[in-house]
C-alpha cells in the first residue's frame, strides 16, 4: 500500500469519497491532464469508455446468452455452432469478443476458463474480469489443480466428472454454458437469465 | 519470454480472493488507466501491448496490480514514443515546445469503436500442416520475445480439437514484424500427460496454439 500520509486531509474534497487517494490515484490523474494539454486524449472520450465497462457491458449479457440458450433449441445450436454470429444477434460484439467458443457443460463434462498468460477474457458478454481472474493465484492454479481453485468456489465435483480447462492463449475468447437448474421448467428468459451468475459463465461455480 | 507472467502450474502465488459481481473497476483511477490505455496514440497492437507487461521486471510484475502493470506499460511506451518526457512523467507539469495533437478517439466514436465486430483471421496461401484428431507435440522451444506457447506444454503431446484458421502470429506481430497469419489449433492435451499419474484420468486443458508451435506427435 502507498504511504498514508495527511490522513486527516483525505476524507473530504475528492470525488468517489470512499479512500485517501492513493499516490498512484495521483500520479494517474496527473498524466491525465498532461495527455489532455497535449491533445493526445479526449477526456470526454475517456468518459464514454469508463462509462461503457461500467453501464454497458458486464456479465449480465451473457446471462442472456445463457438464457436464450436454454430456452430457444435453434439458438443454442446456433451458438454451439458459431458463437461469435449467435451472440452478436444479442446485439454483444466487440474487442475481446472476436472470437467467441461457447463450451457446454453436462453431468458428466465441467468447464472452467483462465488465461494463464495474462488476462484474456470475453469483455461483450462478461464485461471486465474479477481481480482475482487477472491475478497470479488463480492463473498459476486453475490449469494444474482446476478441482481444488472449483471447490474453494464452494463446488465439490467428483472424480467421474471430466473436467475440462481452457487456456486462453489466442484471440479466441471462452464462455461457459451451465446446466439449466432443475425446477426452472416454467420459467421465462428473464427469471432464467437472472439464476446466472458470473463465475457460472467462468466455471468456478456450477449453477 | 521466459517470464513470471508464464505462471501456468505454479504453486504458492497466494490465496484466491472472490469477489461478488459488479465492479467493473476497484478505484476512479483504475478506470481511466483502462480507457487511456485504449485511447492513448501509442496503442499499436494487443501483442505488443501484452510483450510490453511481460517487460516489466519479474519481481516488480508479482508485486504490481493488474492496473498498476497497465499504467507503468502505457508510461512506458508514451515515453519511448517521445509523446511525453520522462521529467513531465514525473513532474506532470507541461514542457513546451510540441504543438497541440489531435486526440486519436473522441467521444463520438467510442461505442461504434468497443463495439465493432473486428478479427484476427486472415487469409494465407499456405495449406494447413495439421487436422483435427492428428497427435501433435507442443516443440520444446524458448523465444527470448513474445510467445504465446507456455512453459507448461512445451515437449508435451496432445490432440488438435479444431481448427480455427489463419490467425495473427503474435511472436511475430509483438516485435512489429508484421501478422505474418499461420495456422490456429485448438489443441488438447489429457491432465496426466501435463501432470502426471496423480492427475484425474478424465481431465484435460485445451490451448489454442499456432503452427509453428507444433510438431508431429
Amino acid at each position: 500500500m502507498p504511504h498514508d500520509h495527511d490522513d486527516h486531509d483525505h476524507h473530504h474534497g475528492h470525488g468517489d469519497g470512499q479512500e485517501p487517494p492513493s499516490d498512484t490515484a495521483l500520479r494517474v490523474k496527473a498524466l491525465e491532464s498532461l495527455l489532455v494539454e497535449k491533445g493526445l486524449v479526449d477526456p470526454a472520450a475517456l468518459d464514454a469508455i469508463v462509462d461503457h465497462f461500467e453501464h454497458k457491458v458486464g456479465p449480465r449479457n451473457g446471462a442472456r446468452v445463457v438464457a436464450r440458450a436454454w430456452t430457444d433449441p435453434a439458438y443454442k445450436a446456433r451458438l454451439m455452432q458459431d458463437a461469435t454470429s449467435a451472440i452478436a444477434e444479442l446485439g454483444y460484439s466487440g474487442g475481446q469478443g472476436e472470437h467467441m467458443v461457447v463450451v457446454e457443460n453436462t453431468p458428466q463434462v465441467h468447464n472452467l476458463v483462465v488465461c494463464t498468460l495474462c488476462s484474456c477474457y470475453p469483455w461483450p458478454v462478461l464485461g471486465l474480469p474479477p481481480v482475482w481472474y487477472k491475478s497470479s493465484p488463480y492463473r498459476s492454479r486453475a490449469v494444474i489443480d482446476p478441482r481444488g481453485v472449483i471447490a474453494e468456489f464452494g463446488t465439490e465435483l467428483t472424480e467421474d466428472i471430466e473436467v475440462r480447462v481452457w487456456d486462453s492463449t489466442a484471440e479466441i475468447r471462452y464462455l461457459v454454458l451451465p446446466e439449466r437448474p432443475a425446477g426452472t421448467e416454467g420459467m421465462g428468459e428473464d427469471a432464467l437469465a437472472a439464476l446466472v451468475t458470473r463465475d457460472g459463465m467462468i466455471g468456478t461455480a456450477r449453477l | 519470454m521466459n517470464g513470471v507472467h508464464d505462471m501456468g502450474g505454479m504453486q504458492g502465488l497466494g490465496r484466491i480472493e472472490p469477489e461478488p459481481e459488479g465492479h467493473a473497476f476497484h478505484a476512479v483511477w483504475e478506470g481511466r488507466v483502462h480507457a487511456m490505455s485504449l485511447a492513448s496514440p501509442t496503442r499499436s497492437n494487443i501483442d505488443a501491448g501484452r510483450h510490453q507487461r511481460e517487460l516489466i521486471p519479474g519481481p516488480e510484475y508479482l508485486g504490481m496490480s493488474y492496473y498498476e502493470k497497465w499504467f507503468r506499460s502505457l508510461s512506458d511506451r508514451l515515453v519511448e514514443q517521445g509523446l511525453v518526457t520522462p521529467a513531465e512523467l514525473a513532474g506532470g507539469a507541461l514542457q513546451t515546445g510540441a504543438p497541440k495533437a489531435t486526440p486519436r478517439l473522441l467521444a463520438a466514436d467510442v461505442e461504434p469503436a468497443l463495439n465493432r465486430r473486428g478479427s484476427y483471421v486472415r487469409e494465407t496461401a499456405a495449406p494447413a500442416q495439421f487436422k483435427p484428431g492428428d497427435a501433435v507435440r507442443a516443440r520444446n522451444i524458448h523465444p527470448e520475445g513474445h510467445t504465446r506457447l507456455p512453459r507448461y506444454v512445451r515437449g508435451r503431446s496432445g490432440v488438435i480439437l479444431r481448427m480455427n484458421g489463419a490467425h495473427v502470429f503474435p511472436d511475430s506481430n509483438a516485435h512489429g514484424r508484421g501478422e505474418d497469419p499461420r495456422p490456429l489449433y485448438t489443441v488438447r492435451f489429457t491432465a496426466r500427460e501435463l501432470w502426471g499419474a496423480a492427475a484425474n484420468p478424465h481431465d484435460s486443458v485445451s490451448l489454442d496454439l499456432w503452427e509453428p508451435y507444433l510438431e508431429r506427435g
